[in-house]
């Protein structure tokens, strides 16, 4: 497979292309003509302070937030994304902060949640997509255990591997992770650094937004920084250090030398 | 993401009785606490409170509250409130009234006990109770005014456009078979009965096997084959048992007479005909099994209960919850209408002030029932069982003598210990 460089070397389509962004809440320029992209099997980390305005691009790729002004193209056609539903269509998951898990059910039923498994009859199948559940769960989380409590008694970890799961199961052709680590301990960190890894060889883009300079140095191919926002810009991983990315962090200045 | 060793399920361990009945302790403890209610009763009574003919009026008194608190659970489940249901049964009543004893003898030529005339009422009626009920959902979901000031306008608007209808007049006789709804004036007799009870109890047996066996298909841990036969068991015994106690209370021998001469017969010495199921309990039973289907086995019933969780997670997983919430207002404002139709039925009459404080005794019921009004929790089974609680202390109070200042409360005082009982039991489960 052409690795993602070699892809934006040749200038093939990227898959998702967020054209000069703009969202405004109540006057304050949340992101402010912003422009990022993504290739097939690259990873994209999204920097900046909290309200730099990262989480609010990313959710109106996810279709939580519409844009003002601007437009999205996926594999090059310009799409209206203006619900969860639509970016679901266009094969876009998100892993919220949040996890956005419903407390009171169970693991399986927020794996399904909103395309249930259904009988002939249309009744849900509870059976069916447990069975389904275990199966996932026993490839990406071993120490399950809790598939018939309510996602409530789970722990940061598990409950982290129920949103992980839903992303994934169903074909995410482009992923969206919003902070994945940060209710995370080291062991279930690096459990995510594997899945992320693994994702990208099967040709699946990722945007990543992280607080840590450090995980996006590791995980990333290209890092997008934001800063009051709007975009300091995007650099190569291989083009600069972790000083380079604090610095556009904290004074929103590109590095010369890293021009991407 | 390509493995497909799945999780493996763990080994059944050794447990108690009751928890290999897999029983649900909360149903359990309500089932006791009605239980001991109704024992503490028949004892303060002389044995009066749990005659065959009390119980008879028990359940028909119950019916149109339990059929609006299976609504109300949905609405509270999805943390909203309905203030609206009496005054709404109230407009629905109002409207079948007019219906039948103005538009269509008056306007349409129709007698009052014309064939159609009760068909056509009843459906004009749902319509309505649906139709104000999906307004008042759009309201709430799309305009996002909040479900309390919606329905507290509603509460006044309903009550008095009711009025207005009637000119604040008691409206009646109804229609004959219109009045079949109401409880003792509809009933299906002994056979029947003994038929649809048995009918109901194979049913009841088949789901619970089919349930086993889709469990047994992904080889999930099943219950002990003793303990499904229990169940089986219990849950025919009660049905049959049910069905019982109705076909023993005896149609007075008076009344039977008059019956049987409209008909043009003479009644035989010493005939006894008992009275069987209620059409309108027949119809809260139906109710209870439609709603709980709703509840646990479609996506409709997943929606509410996903989005009573996390309003958040539930529009982000693509449910478009502006859409459910009309869903889930509507549906209430149906069974408005239904209730309307039994309680109207009953008192054989339309009056100015049918359903109300019906609101109070609705939510009140779903509340006794485990309904969290934090949303995400509640049962269908849980709400009936409230009505019939609230329904057999007011009654039973009245039999023992309890002044009616002293019935409400009782009543009162009992609802806010339930909801704390309740509140005590899920902190010591744990959960939320």
């Amino acid at each position: 497979m052409t690795s993602p460089k070699e892809l934006r070397a040749q200038g093939a389509t990227p898959m998702v292309e967020m054209n000069d962004i703009s969202i405004a809440f109540g006057g304050v320029k949340a992101v402010d003509k912003v422009s990022v992209d993504l290739h097939p099997g690259e990873v994209v980390g999204l920097l900046g302070h909290n309200g730099a305005g990262k989480s609010t691009l990313i959710k109106v790729l996810s279709g939580a937030y519409q844009m003002d002004s601007g437009e999205i193209r996926i594999n090059g056609n310009k799409v209206e994304i203006t619900n969860p539903r639509d970016a679901r269509t266009h094969n876009i998951e998100t892993i919220y902060q949040t996890l956005a898990l419903a407390d009171n059910l169970d693991a399986a039923s927020n794996l399904f949640l909103g395309r249930e498994i259904t009988t002939p009859f249309g009744l849900v199948n509870d059976a069916a997509m447990e069975a389904e559940c275990r199966k996932i769960m026993g490839g990406l989380n071993p120490n399950f255990r809790k598939f018939s409590e309510p996602v409530s008694a789970l722990s940061g970890g598990q409950r982290q591997s129920v949103a992980i799961a839903r992303a994934v199961y169903f074909n995410a052709k482009i992923l969206i992770m919003d902070e994945p680590t940060a209710a995370l301990g080291p062991h279930e960190t690096q459990m995510v650094a594997e899945l992320i890894q693994q994702l990208k060889a099967q040709g699946i883009g990722i945007f990543l937004i992280d607080h840590d300079v450090h995980a996006v140095m590791e995980l990333c191919d290209r890092a997008s920084v934001m800063k009051n926002g709007q975009l300091v810009g995007t650099v190569d991983i291989d083009d600069v250090t972790d000083d380079d990315l604090l610095s556009m962090i904290i004074l929103g200045k590109k590095p010369e030398a890293a021009a991407a | 993401m390509t493995e497909t060793t799945s999780q493996p399920i763990p080994e059944q361990q050794k447990r108690g009785l009751f928890q290999q009945l897999e029983l649900d302790m909360r149903l359990l403890g309500m089932i006791g606490a009605f239980v001991i209610l109704c024992i503490g009763f028949n004892i303060l009574t002389d044995g009066r409170f749990l005659t065959p003919r009390n119980i008879f009026n028990l359940t028909i008194q119950t019916v149109s509250v339990a059929i609006m608190a299976t609504g109300m659970v949905f609405v509270i489940v999805t943390r909203h409130i309905d203030l609206s249901v009496g005054a709404l049964l109230a407009t629905c009543s109002a409207v079948m009234a007019m219906t039948q004893t103005e538009l269509l003898p008056h306007v349409l030529g129709l007698g009052l006990n014309h064939p159609v005339t009760w068909a056509v009422t009843i459906v004009v009626g749902l319509a309505a109770g649906t139709l104000i009920g999906a307004f008042h959902g759009w309201m709430v979901g799309y305009l996002t005014i909040p479900a309390f000031i919606v329905t507290l306008g509603g509460l006044l608007v309903w009550r008095n456009v009711a009025w207005y209808m009637t000119d604040g007049q008691t409206i009646g006789p109804l229609d004959k078979t219109f009045m079949m709804f109401g409880g003792i004036n509809g009933t299906m007799g002994t056979t029947w009965s003994w038929i649809i009870g048995l009918v109901a109890a194979a049913l009841a047996v088949a789901a619970i096997l089919n349930g086993r066996r889709a469990k047994l298909a992904h080889e999930f841990p099943v219950k002990p084959i003793w303990a499904e036969t229990v169940i089986c068991g219990l849950t025919a015994g009660s049905i049959l048992g049910f069905v019982w106690i109705l076909n023993s209370y005896q149609i007075p021998a008076r009344r039977l007479k008059r019956m049987m001469e409209a008909q043009g017969e003479t009644m035989p010495e010493g005939l006894v005909v008992g009275y069987g199921l209620p059409i309108s309990v027949l119809i809260l039973i139906g109710v209870a099994v439609v709603m709980t289907i709703v509840a646990q086995r479609t996506r409709l019933g997943r929606y509410i209960f996903a989005t009573g969780g996390n309003p958040d997670a539930a529009e982000l997983s693509g449910i478009n919850t502006r859409m459910l919430t009309v869903k889930i207002f509507a549906l209430m404002g149906f069974l408005c209408a239904l209730s309307a139709v039994v309680a109207s039925a009953r008192l054989a009459n339309h009056s100015n002030d049918i359903g109300t404080l019906d609101e109070l005794r609705v939510i009140a019921a779903a509340v006794i029932g485990g309904t969290a009004l934090s949303g995400g929790i509640g049962t269908i089974y849980g709400a009936i069982l409230g009505a019939l609680i609230m329904q057999s202390l007011h009654s039973g109070m009245a039999m023992v003598g309890v002044d009616a200042p002293f019935q409400n409360i009782v009543v009162g005082t009992v609802l806010v210990a339930a909801v704390w009982i309740d509140i005590v039991y899920r902190k010591r489960l744990g959960a939320k």
